[in-house]
Formats: structure tokens, sequence, C-alpha cells
């Protein structure tokens, strides 16, 4: 960086202050560096034939004249790539779990309109995409249950036949008797809750580019993923290449939000061609291809009953939930991810003895789902806040104060959860109170009245959730998956010139990592920030890295960084003591420079690091040490990260379209690096919610055909639908982790889905009408609103 | 299908180019692989993410829904003709002092709707600004910190007389 800002001379700690970002001057000019901003001399392009049918027989596949394509140069079938590779297995040690092998191109039969079948290989993407109409596939339709209420039956035409059925993922969770709670339970609730299929839509679609250096016998995959380790471990495996010779780079990568975190076909093909055909080799989907065929999220239809007693305290949850995992389990996370994290956490931020929760998660037709920002939580949440506020409705009870009788309280911590989870040290009252302060909830609840009374359709929402972040190796981000996704190595280098080189195995794609962590460094060592530069994304900068996912980052690799800063340092300090010959005890460093308390004498890093390098005889040769080192980070159990969102919405009474008029975002991520990051964390997050709870849906008709494959077909919120977003920052007893961070980069997409859907429930409460689908688009609620004047005719339809 | 190419001179950023190409080539791509300007990104290829405007003779414009032969003679401006690392543009300042970006992929494509808004247009409230930001689409920001930074450029402009 060669401009100095002054907010980050004048602090004397950087964690904690508004710095400016690093990645910034690069993006903004245009000289970002995606994948598809690199096309080596010689680049070859991939265009992909991709199924039309959701379940059918490959009986044979015609080239025609595709060769009389000007351009193109090979085509390939799965039957050409058989001896090429292994498949990647995503293995489970879940009982019942049945593994569907990934392979580049479909085998013998498709499974989802958008699976690769034939990839045409040519001189441009232009001509590679010419030559796709030149190829027939012969297909022989098979059966297919699109839905999943279709497939879990018994009967329903399997998808896989080796797994003997559709359903291969099948956990429960049980705490006390519950049934004998809801037999007895004075008031309950329930309802068929349904969180439809959403995407990621990352604004750069996924992109791939290989390279086989035939000298080295070594691959490169230049990936758009936020996870390069994980899919340098599989490749390794799938494509027989020590760890020395493959290698995967992920660039300056265009959001993710979990669609580039899984393994894709594409990445496996890449590399096979670029191998066999000893050239570059690119793939770049386009949107439509990143709408059918990038994994997919949620889809969890979630029956679901709460029982409360007379003063609205929990008593029991049930719920039977089937997650539509799509054709595939994905890699490394396996289908089980969304849908086990919905019965995981759907007991909330509560107290509450008895639960039962069960989970199928079903093979369907369709794309695989994945992890998607939120994972599993934004479903439960969105199932249980809703549950929460019919209970309060049917006591007559304020919602807040509802909440505020059943969140687990600061002395009760340690908390068990009725599935297991542990809560500890998070600060679940005081969020609520701090959300129902900053919003002014008495006025607001005027402001909703005086609208009533107007005859217009106004509601207020909650939703209180907390979620497992930053993660250490006791716990599996997905359940039985072998990966330990727990650690995270810094690598930290002062070189010759002094300059601070810091490597990690996490994998920034839009959270600010390279300066988030260079403000940790900054202060852990005593070096200035400007002399740091952080590398991230790249397989081979540090043994195993797993990558930027479930908001590990800020806490796994901070923690890292902080351990490696410390051990650095130590050697600094060592070495200016011999320079200076003064005890070390008597030296600080701080902005890259060592003083010695006791004199006036100090030394910079860059002197430090002359004499330690360069110059013979300056430290006494069997005291010198490299200023380097690597230490890993593993928390073990993690944090917690809580929140309540509140948000206060309008239907137009004409078009039944919603208007978000305020929103309030209270949450505790623990001790902030950025204030200025964390709030577009949060902003950002809390859009993606408000696209889900009003406008996101992947639709697949009866013949399994993806109906929303533009973007004006699965709309994303654009800046006119989303309103200023409050934030207040509360800050609860410290977790233990190092540093005190809590990750936080998916709570707005957990919290915001949940409370719009109570407030849109709030605002048709005069009809009696309660929100059980998501989004609540215009043509739901008109049907809603229809249903409820037919049933009550003579019932007021405003108040 | 007719393929031959055609040569086409265009003023990109002030630089003058010849450039052959077919008469089917998008303009954004030809920007991105027969220029190397790279800066423009291109995020759907049916106009309506915005990660790809330009400005065509001062107006702005999907670049992945112009042909390459239509911008013949034309004058274009790309993100990269606002700045440089060492010195970006007042737009992208703004971007940078208010966070109004993440993974800064949409970015290029909202300094130019915005360069246009500021040069063409007067948006005052903030309901304007949205309602002009919403050809753009970033799925990373939740648009306020982008909307600050466009307020200030607003605001700046008003101010001066």
């Amino acid at each position: 960086m060669s401009q100095v800002d002054a907010s980050v001379e004048l602090r004397p700690k950087l964690v904690g202050a508004r710095v400016k970002r690093t990645e910034d001057p690069r993006l903004l000019s245009g000289n970002g560096r995606y994948v598809d901003d690199m096309t080596p001399k010689g680049t070859l392009h991939v265009a992909l034939r991709r199924s039309d049918q959701p379940h059918a027989m490959i009986r044979a596949i015609d080239l025609g004249d595709v060769f009389d394509v000007p351009g193109v140069v090979a085509v390939f079938d799965a039957t050409d790539l058989e001896g090429d590779l292994t498949p990647a297995i995503p293995t489970s040690k879940m009982k019942n779990y049945y593994a569907t092998p990934i392979w580049p191109l479909a085998r013998g039969k498709v499974r989802y309109v958008g699976e690769p079948v034939v990839a045409v290989v040519a001189e441009s993407r232009y001509a590679a995409e010419d030559a796709l109409e030149h190829i027939t596939i012969d297909y022989e339709p098979l059966p297919f249950a699109i839905r999943q209420v279709d497939a879990v039956a018994p009967d329903a035409p399997l998808l896989h036949e080796e797994a003997g059925t559709n359903v291969i993922i099948s956990r429960e969770f049980q705490r006390g008797e519950v049934d004998e709670v809801f037999a007895q339970a004075p008031v309950t609730v329930r309802a068929r809750f349904r969180m439809t299929r959403k995407t990621a839509v990352a604004m750069e679609t996924r992109s791939y580019l290989a390279e086989w250096d035939r000298r080295k016998r070594a691959l490169t995959l230049h990936s758009s993923t936020n996870i390069p380790g994980i899919i340098r471990d599989v490749l390794s495996g799938c494509l027989d290449l020590p760890g020395n010779r493959m290698r995967v780079v992920a660039p300056d990568v265009g959001g993710s939000f979990g669609g580039k975190g899984s393994l894709y076909h594409e990445e496996l093909l890449v590399c096979v061609l670029a191998r066999r055909l000893d050239r570059p080799v690119k793939f770049v989907s386009d949107r439509l291809e990143d709408l059918t065929a990038t994994s997919q999220a949620f889809d969890e239809l979630m029956d679901a009953e709460l029982a409360v007693d007379e003063e609205g305290r929990l008593l029991g949850l049930r719920a039977d939930v089937i997650g539509d995992i799509g054709a595939y389990s994905i890699y490394p996370w396996t289908g089980a991810l969304e849908p086990v994290q919905v019965v995981s956490f759907l007991p909330g931020p509560y107290r509450m003895a008895a639960y039962h929760g069960r989970i199928r998660g079903v093979l369907t037709p369709k794309p695989p789902t994945g992890p998607y920002r939120g994972v599993g939580r934004p479903a439960s949440t969105f199932a249980m806040e809703r549950l929460i506020d019919m209970a309060a409705r049917k006591l007559g009870l304020d919602p807040a104060e509802m909440r505020r009788r059943n969140l687990v309280n600061a002395e009760e911590f340690p908390y068990r959860t009725g599935s297991g989870i542990i809560w500890d040290r998070s600060a679940f009252q005081e969020c609520l109170q701090a959300a129902c302060d900053c919003a002014d909830y008495p006025a607001l609840l005027r402001e909703r009245d005086e609208a009533r009374n107007q005859g217009r359709w106004v509601g207020i929402g909650f939703a209180s959730y907390a979620e497992l972040t930053g993660i250490g190796s006791r716990i599996a981000v997905a359940p039985g998956m072998p990966i330990n996704t727990g650690i995270e190595t810094a690598k930290i280098t002062i070189d010759a010139t002094g300059a601070v080189t810091a490597d990690f195995g996490i994998s920034s794609h839009g959270q600010g990592l390279e300066t988030t962590l260079a403000q940790v460094i900054a202060d852990e060592l005593g070096c200035r920030m400007e002399d740091i530069e952080v590398r991230h994304g790249d397989s081979a900068l540090v043994p195993m890295g797993t990558g930027t996912y479930a908001s590990r980052s800020a806490v796994l690799a901070g923690g890292a960084a902080t351990k490696s800063s410390h051990v650095v340092k130590a050697k600094v300090l060592k070495a200016a003591a011999h320079l200076m010959k003064v005890p070390v005890e008597d030296l600080e460093a701080s902005q890259g420079i060592v003083r010695s308390r006791s004199s006036n004498r100090s030394l910079n890093f860059k002197e430090i690091a002359h004499a330690v390098y360069a110059q013979m005889g300056r430290i006494p040769h069997d005291q010198r040490e490299d200023l380097v080192a690597m230490e890993s980070y593993d928390p073990y159990f993690g944090t917690a990260c809580s929140s309540t969102h509140l948000a206060m919405v309008e239907i137009d009474p004409e078009t039944y379209g919603v208007t978000v008029k305020r929103f309030v975002v209270a949450e505790d991520c623990g001790r902030i690096i950025n204030p200025m990051i964390v709030d577009g964390q949060v902003q950002g997050a809390v859009a993606q919610g408000i696209g889900a709870a009003l406008l996101e849906e992947v639709v697949h008709d009866d013949d399994g055909q993806c109906v929303t494959a533009s973007l004006a077909d699965y709309l994303v919120p654009v800046a006119s639908v989303i309103p200023t977003i409050g934030i207040v920052h509360v800050e609860a007893e410290l977790p233990g982790t190092i540093g005190g961070f809590r990750g936080m980069g998916e709570g707005g997409t957990i919290g915001a889905p949940a409370a719009i859907a109570n407030a849109v429930s709030d605002a048709l409460s005069p009809l009696g009408i309660e929100i059980d689908t998501l989004p609540v688009t215009p043509d739901r609620i008109f049907r809603l609103v229809e249903a409820a004047r037919a049933a009550n005719p003579t019932e007021r339809t405003t108040a | 299908m007719t393929t031959a190419k055609r040569e086409i001179s265009v003023i990109v950023n002030g630089l003058r180019h010849s450039v052959l190409v077919e008469p089917r080539m998008l303009l954004s791509d030809m920007l991105r692989q027969e220029l190397g300007l790279t800066g423009t990104h291109v995020g759907c290829e049916h106009g309506v993410c915005g990660a790809c405007t330009i400005l065509l003779n001062g107006r702005s414009a999907r670049s992945c829904l112009t042909l390459a032969v239509q911008a013949d003679n034309a004058e274009i401006e790309t993100v990269e003709g606002q700045g440089t690392i060492e010195d970006l543009g007042r737009a992208q300042r703004a971007f940078r002092d208010h966070h109004g970006l993440q993974c800064g992929f949409c970015t290029p494509g909202f300094i130019m709707t915005i360069t246009d808004i500021l040069r063409n247009h007067a948006p005052s409230s903030d309901d304007e600004i949205r309602e002009a930001l919403s050809g753009n689409i970033c799925r990373c920001t939740g648009y306020e910190h982008i909307v600050d930074a466009v307020r200030e450029l607003v605001r700046e402009k008003e101010a001066r007389p």
C-alpha cells in the first residue's frame, strides 16, 4: 500500500477501528482479478450440453457434424473420461446414509435438468456454444417424483437405485417425554411451514481455469471457490496427484454465500481436460447455468408443533421435517448439512424441556442443495419464531414479552438445548431489549395501531435466534463429515527487507479479511499495517486450510494470526535484545519499531530483519532464528452469535406487495475487529434475508423444469426494496476464543425471513392469517386474503 | 450464420482502437477479450444485473446487450478510465470511504451507473437515489453503504455553484 490512511496512523490499536479496506483500490479501479479475467495463451473454452430431462437413461449421443464448426477441438462424454479420474465421494459417518458419487459428466443417466452431459472444447466460448446445437442426445425418460412429499413415499421411483431408497439421510433428536407434554399442555399451536428453495446468486458466476504444467507434471486450478484447500485435497485423490503437484488458487472471488463452497462437476472436468489436452482449459458458467446448476438451498417442509403453558412458557416442541436435497449429496458437506441443522437448531435460544425433532433428507431430480448463508437456521428460525408468535397471539401476550419469558437468561449458561447444542455467554435477553429500545417499540406499536385504525395493513415482527460460529474441532460443520473444519493455520514471515507476509488457509471473497487479519497482526506483532501482505485463497500457502465458510474466518484465522504474531514478535524482540544489548524484557514493539524502555534506543523491523538475515556476526550464530512462525488455532467448541431482528412492514391492499418500513438488528458478535465491515456484513445478510422472505424462490414445475432460470424470474433485492437497517451491537461476556471474536457473517439471513413473516402475519392478523410459506409474494398474500374473506365474509377485512 | 469479421473503430477511455470483430460479438466480450479491459464484468448476459454497465457516448449502457459493431465510431468509458489503484476517481473514493463494496464484482457497473447519474440526473432524496441505483444488483452490501456513498457525491454536486 503506497498511501497511508490517516485513520491507520493515528490509532494505537487497529482492532476495533474503522480501517478502510486494503482490497478496495484494486477492486474499485477495475484491477480485480477474477478467474475469467485470466486467459493464458492457448486457452481452450468449454461449453456444456446439459440435461433437459429430470430423470432419464442416456441411450445414445450423436455428435452430428459438430467438428464442422470452426474452432471445435474435442468433444467428451462420460465414457471418454472413465480412465482419467476416480469420482469424488461425499462420505459421512452418519447412519443410514448413502454417498452419491460425483463425476464430471453424467454417466448412463441424468438426474436433474441442468446436469452436464457432453463437454465441447473449442478455441472460443462462441465456437463451443455453436457446437452444442449440433449434438443430439437420445434419452429414455424415467419416472420421477419432483416434490419431496412424493419422493419419500416407499413406492416412489428411485433416483439412485444403488441406494435402495430416496431417503438417504434420517436423524432424530429427542429429549423428555414430548408426547406426554403435549397431551397435558394447556395451549398448543401447529403448522406446516415451507421454506422454499433458494439459490445464492453470487454476482460472479462459477468460473474455473485449469493449467497443466507438463514440465512438472503439475496441475493448477484457478477456481471461484471459497474452499480451495478442500478442493485441492479431493482433486488430489480423484486425479491421483500429490498436493505438491495439485494446487487450487481462488483469486479475487465475486461472492459465494455458500454457492461456491462445494466441489462441482466442472472443477473435475477442466482439470481432467487440461491434463489430457495439455492446454489451459476454462469454463465460465453463464447465469442460466448458475441458476440451474449451482447448489441450491433450504427447500424444507416442516410440520412443527409447540406446547406452552398459560403464562406462555415453552413446554415442548415436536417437528417432522423433510428436506429436499436434490439429486446428489454434495461434496464435502453432504446433503445432510442443511436439513440436519434445521432440526438441530429448531429449539432456538429458548428454555424448553421436551423436544422431538425428526428429519428426512430425500433425493429429488433437482440440483443438489448445499450451503447457503445461514444454512438450516433460516428455515428453523422461520418455523420456531412463527410458532412463538402464534402461541403469543393465542394467549393474548405481547410477542416481545413472550420471548422475554423464554429466552435463556445469562445465569442459566451454559444451557443445553433439546438437540444437544450448548449455548454459553451470549446476549440473548440483551439483544431482545436492545432491538426494542433501538426501534422504540412502544412508539412502533402506537404507529401500527393508528395505521390499523385507518384500515392499513401494517405489522410488526420479531425474530430471536442464536447460531454457532467459529466452530472448532469438537463439532463437525456437517454431521459425520470426515474433514476437520475446526482448525486454521497462519504462517507469518518477516523477510530480509523487513516486510511482513501472512499466509492463511482461509479464502476471502468479499469479507475483507485481507484488512481485518492485517489489523489483528499489526496489533499483535507490533508492526505497521501497510507493511503486511495478507495472502489467502491458495492451497500452496499452508499445509491445510479449508477456506472461508460457516462464519469461521475471523475467529479461527484471527486466532491463528494472533498465535503466530506472538511467536514472531518474541523472535524479533530476542534479536533486538542482542542487537541493542539490553534484556528482552526491556523491549516493546509497536508500529514496526522496537524500543527500549530504559534507554532511548530503538530499531525498526527493517533494521532488525537485515541484521538477522543479511549481516554476519550481529547475532550470535547459535542464537539466530528466522523471523517466521506457523501456528494453528482450534477453538474446539467455538462461539455463539445471537441476535434479535425487528421488522415493520406494510402491505399494499391494491398490489399485495410488502414494503419493509423499518428494520432493526441487535446482535452480539463479541469483540469487533472492524465496525464498518461488521455493519456491511449485517446489512448484506439482512438484504438476502429480505429476499428470501419476499422475493426469492427457485421453482421447478411438475415436469422437473426450472422455471426461474433468469434474473427476471428469480428475483433478488435491488436498492429500492431494502430499507435502512438500524444496527445495535451488544457485547455480552466475551467468548473464550483468542481475541474474543465471534463469527457473524450469516446472521442477517437467519433472522430476517422470520421477522418479516411475523410482521406480515401481524399485519394480516385482522383477517386471522398466519404465514406458513416463504417467500410471501403478492400472489401468495392475495390467495390468503381471498381465502380468509371467503371463509369469513362478514369479517371486516381491514381493521 | 455469417461470422465474417468487421473492423470497427472505438475510442475507449480516450484512446482510439481499431478492432476486428465478428458481427455477433458482444461489446462486453470485445472490451474484455480484445482490449483486455477486464474491469467491465459480465454478471448475467441478459441485461438485468448491471455489472457490465459502461458509458456509451456519455450514457450508461449494458455492454452485454450491445454488439461491438453497434459501438463503431462510438466513445466508450469504462471503470478503468475512472481512476487508478494509486489515484482513485471521486466516486471510487466515496465507495472506499463508505465501504460500498465487498466482493467487488458488481462495483465497476455501479461506478459507471453513478457516473451517469451524477452527470445527467439529479436524484436528491434517498428514495430517488435508491431508485436510480435499482438497475444494478449488488448481492453483498445490502446497498446501504452504496447509498451513503452516492448521497455524499450528490450533496457535493449540489453544493457546487
